[in-house]
């Protein structure tokens, strides 16, 4: 390769880029610490997690304020857990339905409804949700915004992210032990749950991983279905407020150690992305963005 | 693909069969569901003064000219930053850096970071850096801006699949007929790879576009007419979702919102899954 001066400013030129790319993770979570600090300072780490209550902004009785993040760190737990709980068999199955059930000409348009619905935007599904969903709930049993509303949107939200993921990791097995498994004489079932399952391993992981980070991260449907009661859940029909809800709703009007507070919460949420993260590269995949 | 259709089902494996046709069932029901819910509730409300006129009343009546327009912004200004950054990087990362160098693992493992980042810490992040620290305000700007660091990954990721599909010849020749680098980028490797940015700029616009908790208290509320990108101005996203929550009567134009955004989502999939088939799946044979 020549190395002509234009190729250094290439480089260099490129390097910069790159570099800036590189940082934006760095300034998110330096930015985040920085906002942090003034309420970390005056009311300390360890409050957010043992305070009973949240009650970030002085109120009429003039007492002290409260930063208990807990109920809202149960809500997010509670609603991921049980979500990704439903979904993955739910995902897992559609990618087996278009691999080895549907006729081909179904499963290529099962598959892009799968990509259509991963498309569709979360303040869609939220306003269905409200629609439709809650409304439906509350005639059950009242007051109808609830855990159970905002589980049921998380599901439908996160299907298409283990369904993908699923899928491309079939896609995957080697065609060989489909045919050894034919030639041993196992049945349809079978194979899937003896070989494909086993071969498919890692990469049905990464998406049961993938799908457990929308559900922490998801913003817009959940607050829109949730009730957003601050409180630890009773039953599946109790309102919830999860940590990326309560950002949302009192951004826009908290000042001070309030805003503060609602970065540390950002904080903490960053926090369970990065712990997801590493044991997604502790599994074993390597690269798992896009 | 049809190799895999080789199994037969077993004699008394009729549960899971039932299962596997359920869950799609399933799913596809409930897309469906949805998508009716909407398309039936918007779709009278749809047209040509619906999509140009100013909203009246907090969005009751009147229409959402003024915020496709700021939709329209915000995208803008996102990809006008997110693609020489996102160009650059995927170009450095594919084609100028070694597999096992420091450099490049670190930047990739920041972009895995950057991509499971939720979208409401992009907005917090987004508020602290462009609305505070720059002094941006709530501002077009600021929103595209916050918009264009969540988009990267993904702009990154589906551009570097474009030069991996472009052969190693290309490479080897161009080395061995004396390309200086830097010719051989911006003559062979950049046409060739471009499908793969068109992809990766297709599904940011729809990333971007769908995206509501990011812009929130980045790009603002405002539904005024913007005369500038330094104007807050509310995307379609944000607009369902103020007047579903905070405006009382709202929702049969929250619905032809919808509508509206669905309909473009759905058309900027629809391109981008058939521009991947069409070219990153098929050899390029003229440059």
């Amino acid at each position: 390769m020549s190395r002509s001066r234009n190729d250094a400013i290439l480089i260099w030129t490129l390097r910069v880029f790159t570099a800036i790319a590189g940082a934006i993770v760095l300034l998110i979570v330096g930015f985040l610490i920085v906002e942090s600090i003034p309420v970390l300072k005056s009311v300390g780490l360890s409050r957010f997690f043992t305070d009973p209550s949240w009650h970030p902004a002085r109120n009429i009785s003039n007492s002290d304020e409260t930063y208990g993040l807990a109920p809202m760190i149960t809500g997010t737990l509670i609603s991921m857990a049980l979500s990704v709980l439903v979904a993955t068999p739910l995902g897992v199955l559609s990618a087996v339905f278009c691999h080895y059930y549907a006729p081909p000409t179904i499963a290529r348009y099962y598959r892009r409804l799968i990509e259509v619905l991963a498309g569709i935007p979360s303040v869609v599904y939220g306003f269905w949700g409200l629609m439709v969903l809650v409304p439906a709930i509350g005639r059950i049993h009242p007051p109808g915004p609830s855990l159970l509303a905002a589980v049921i949107i998380l599901i439908i939200m996160i299907i298409p992210t283990i369904a993908l993921m699923a899928d491309s990791s079939l896609a995957n097995v080697p065609p060989a032990y489909l045919r050894g498994a034919v030639a041993l004489g196992l049945s349809r079932w079978g194979t899937i749950r003896h070989v494909v399952f086993p071969a498919a391993k890692s990469g049905l992981f990464t998406g049961v991983i993938l799908e457990t980070g929308r559900a922490i991260g998801e913003t817009m449907a959940v607050l829109m279905v949730a009730g957003n009661m601050v409180q630890t859940p009773k039953s599946i029909f109790d309102p919830i407020r999860t940590l990326t809800a309560n950002v949302a709703l009192e951004m826009a009007y908290a000042m001070g150690d309030h805003r503060s507070a609602l970065f540390v919460s950002g904080l903490v949420l960053l926090a369970m992305i990065v712990a997801l993260v590493s044991a997604a590269e502790w599994i074993g995949k390597g690269r798992i963005y896009g | 693909m049809a190799d895999t259709r080789i199994l037969t089902p077993g004699r008394s494996e009729w549960f899971s069969t039932l299962a596997v046709w359920s869950a799609a069932a399933l799913v596809t029901g409930f897309f469906l569901w949805v998508l009716w819910d909407i398309v039936s509730h918007g779709f009278s409300q749809i047209s040509w003064s619906f999509l140009t006129t100013e909203s009246e009343k907090a969005g009751r009546a009147g229409g959402i000219g003024p915020v496709l327009v700021s939709t329209l912004l915000v995208v803008l200004v996102c990809l006008a930053v997110s693609l020489p950054i996102g160009l650059a990087t995927a170009v450095l990362l594919s084609e100028y850096t070694p597999e096992d160098s420091l450099f490049g693992r670190l930047v990739r493992r920041s972009l895995d970071v950057l991509s499971g980042v939720p979208s409401i810490v992009f907005g917090l992040f987004g508020n602290a850096l462009f609305c505070k620290a720059l002094g941006m305000g709530f501002s077009i700007l600021s929103g595209g801006l916050t918009l264009a660091c969540m988009v990267l990954p993904l702009l990154i990721r589906a551009t570097e699949e474009g030069f991996r599909s472009v052969p190693l010849d290309y490479r080897t020749s161009a080395a061995a007929l004396g390309m200086s680098r830097s010719s051989t980028l911006f003559h062979l490797l950049l046409p060739a790879a471009t499908p793969g940015l068109v992809v990766g700029l297709v599904l940011s616009i729809g990333r971007a576009i769908a995206e509501t908790a990011v812009l929130i208290f980045t790009s603002g509320y405002v539904s005024r007419w913007p005369e500038s990108l330094m104007d807050s101005g509310r995307t379609l996203s944000i607009h369902i979702y103020d007047l579903s929550m905070n405006v009382s009567g709202g929702n049969a134009n929250a619905y032809a919102t919808s509508l509206v955004l669905v309909v473009l989502l759905l058309v900027i999939n629809m391109t981008s899954s058939w521009m991947a088939e069409r070219w990153l799946h098929r050899r390029i044979v003229l440059l």
